[in-house]
């Protein structure tokens, strides 16, 4: 196909480790096991999902990653030693969590300007990465003119201007609409394949987890634990043509028995919630 | 949508909230105005009927006449009053923001101070008083720190609160950039408490006017110099009941110039972002 992006294939093997888990728990002082014993390979160039029921821990290990909360055992192993800048992170959360009072513009300019750097400095990286998430035009407006996924662009915006190496993401487009979610889901796919950073992305929807990822990680819960790891080997780019292909419904079923399993797997009577 | 003649052809629904709109936006204004007038009317009437003495009900008219014959000496006094008033705002803001965002640094100085504060709010200005005259020799001082203590308080409290409502995802967000302990105050917490402050400040503004005419009425200034408060305790000893009203009646307009000021500012301030500003526009 002519001036199509060069397919790329998954994450292999064969790229190098970014981040490994070794045994990592992390238990909270009400005695609550929310991780226990993880071990977690995450790879250069990954787009790597958890995918698991509430209470699996997975927005805990993407804390710990994130260096907002630090492991009770075990240890996080940033390429072979060391711990990564905290400028080679950036994290989306849950909600868009934008400054109410800032406009949009001045909002992406946050992580550069706790950086030291002045508005007028900082303006290509900005106008630029705007452009990226398609919020050009929209530079002074403030949040609350905004709808939800335009404020998740904004998000988005926020965490990629400072090119980290490494991309968390707390189940970011979860309460968006269908539609929304979709055309997000291939922006920030395109996102991707455009500057090869690493991704970690919570999510509670196979359907999401196997659309974006090269690998799944299934989560159980009670303790929170990795419970299995799928490969998704669909290549890129994956469009609108991939989500409604039979191979995409046959991967997104063989996940779902994974995560029927993990679910089935925790002990003792099963509660709704945390 | 159906357009005839480039007006909006509107069903007998639409055209009834128009039209009920339309009304209440006038009669947010004329209502208020014609019972106003209507209530000065019945005071000037009821004192022509009962034939009350003038020291007793002066008539309206009257009131109106002292303000412009006694303008020189009102007005002198209004400004002291409101040099009081607005010096111990002004302190009011420095020490309640200075206070809460102390408090904000450090969980422990918060716990050892707060129930300072409110010991300071709830024991009665008035019974104060009496020991602020003994240890304070000067005038202005002794006004000046007693509108300051009914006037601090909330803004003290409601900044406080405002410091430490801030969304937690965005304080993380801060971590994770590295922000300096001052970024956090300045790019984070001062204005997430903007809208708190400003609350406090319309409450303190009215309180700085009232803690500065009580603070006169208990120290019981007279002279030359001295304001409103004592223009009326003057005018109550000699009956100038007219004058006592034209005081009053300037001390009403003065609180109430402080609160619009007072709104129109938090309006401004926070009409793009902030939910209480946006129901005022719609």
């Amino acid at each position: 196909m002519i001036g199509e992006k060069v397919a790329r294939a998954p994450a292999s093997d064969v790229a190098p480790t970014l981040l490994a888990l070794r045994g990592v728990g992390k238990v909270f002082s009400n005695g609550v096991t929310a991780l226990s014993e993880v071990d977690l390979t995450i790879r250069e160039g990954d787009f790597l999902s958890l995918l698991g029921p509430s209470g699996c821990g997975k927005s805990t290990a993407l804390r710990l990653i994130a260096g907002l909360s630090t492991p009770t055992s075990g240890v996080l192993d940033w390429r072979g030693g060391g711990s990564l800048d905290r400028a080679n992170i950036g994290f989306v959360f849950q909600e868009p969590t934008l400054l109410p009072w800032a406009s949009v513009f001045d909002n992406v300019w946050l992580p550069l300007r706790l950086k030291g750097i002045s508005r007028a400095k900082a303006a290509p990286a900005i106008t630029q990465m705007l452009a990226r998430v398609h919020l050009t035009g929209f530079e002074d407006a403030v949040p609350r003119e905004l709808s939800g996924g335009m404020k998740m662009r904004v998000s988005i915006a926020r965490a990629m201007v400072t090119k980290p190496r490494v991309l968390l993401m707390d189940e970011p487009f979860a309460a968006l609409d269908e539609i929304t979610r979709f055309k997000l889901n291939n922006d920030l796919l395109e996102l991707w394949q455009d500057e090869r950073f690493t991704v970690v992305f919570v999510t509670h929807s196979v359907f999401e987890s196997v659309f974006l990822s090269n690998r799944v990680v299934v989560m159980a819960a009670r303790p929170g634990r990795v419970f299995d790891e799928l490969a998704i080997e669909a290549a890129y780019p994956r469009d609108e043509a991939f989500r409604t292909s039979p191979d995409y419904a046959a991967l997104c079923r063989q996940a779902s028995d994974v995560l029927v399993n993990a679910i089935n797997s925790t002990a003792g009577p099963h509660h709704d919630g945390h | 949508m159906t357009v005839i003649d480039g007006t909006l052809k509107l069903d007998a629904e639409e055209a009834r909230r128009v039209r009920q709109a339309r009304l209440e936006r006038v009669g947010r204004w004329v209502l208020p105005l014609a019972i106003m007038i209507l209530a000065i009317w019945l005071w000037d009437r009821i004192c022509v009927w009962n034939e009350i003495p003038q020291y007793i009900l002066p008539r309206p008219g009257v009131v109106l006449q002292t303000l412009y014959n006694d303008a020189g000496l009102l007005f002198s006094s209004l400004l002291v009053t409101l040099r009081i008033t607005f010096l111990s705002l002004a302190l009011a803001v420095i020490g309640g923001v200075g206070l809460s965002v102390l408090f904000t640094q450090s969980k422990w100085v918060e716990m050892s101070f707060f129930p300072f504060a409110i010991v300071l709010q709830v024991t009665p200005i008035v019974a104060i008083f009496p020991l602020i005259n003994i240890y304070v020799n000067n005038q202005t001082t002794k006004l000046l720190l007693c509108a300051w203590i009914v006037a601090f308080f909330p803004i003290l409290s409601n900044t406080t609160l405002g410091l430490n409502s801030v969304d937690r995802n965005l304080r993380d967000l801060f971590k994770l950039n590295g922000a300096t302990r001052w970024q956090q105050l300045r790019y984070l917490r001062l204005p997430a408490a903007m809208p708190y402050f400003l609350g406090g400040l319309k409450i303190a503004g009215g309180l700085s006017l009232i803690g500065a005419v009580v603070a006169e009425f208990v120290a019981g200034a007279t002279g030359q110099s001295s304001g409103l408060a004592s223009r009326i305790i003057e005018a109550g000893y000699r009956l100038n009941a007219p004058r006592l009203f034209a005081a009053l009646f300037l001390i009403s307009l003065t609180g109430i110039l402080i609160f619009l000021v007072l709104s129109l500012i938090s309006h401004l301030i926070l009409r793009r972002w902030h939910e209480s500003a946006l129901k005022q526009e719609r």
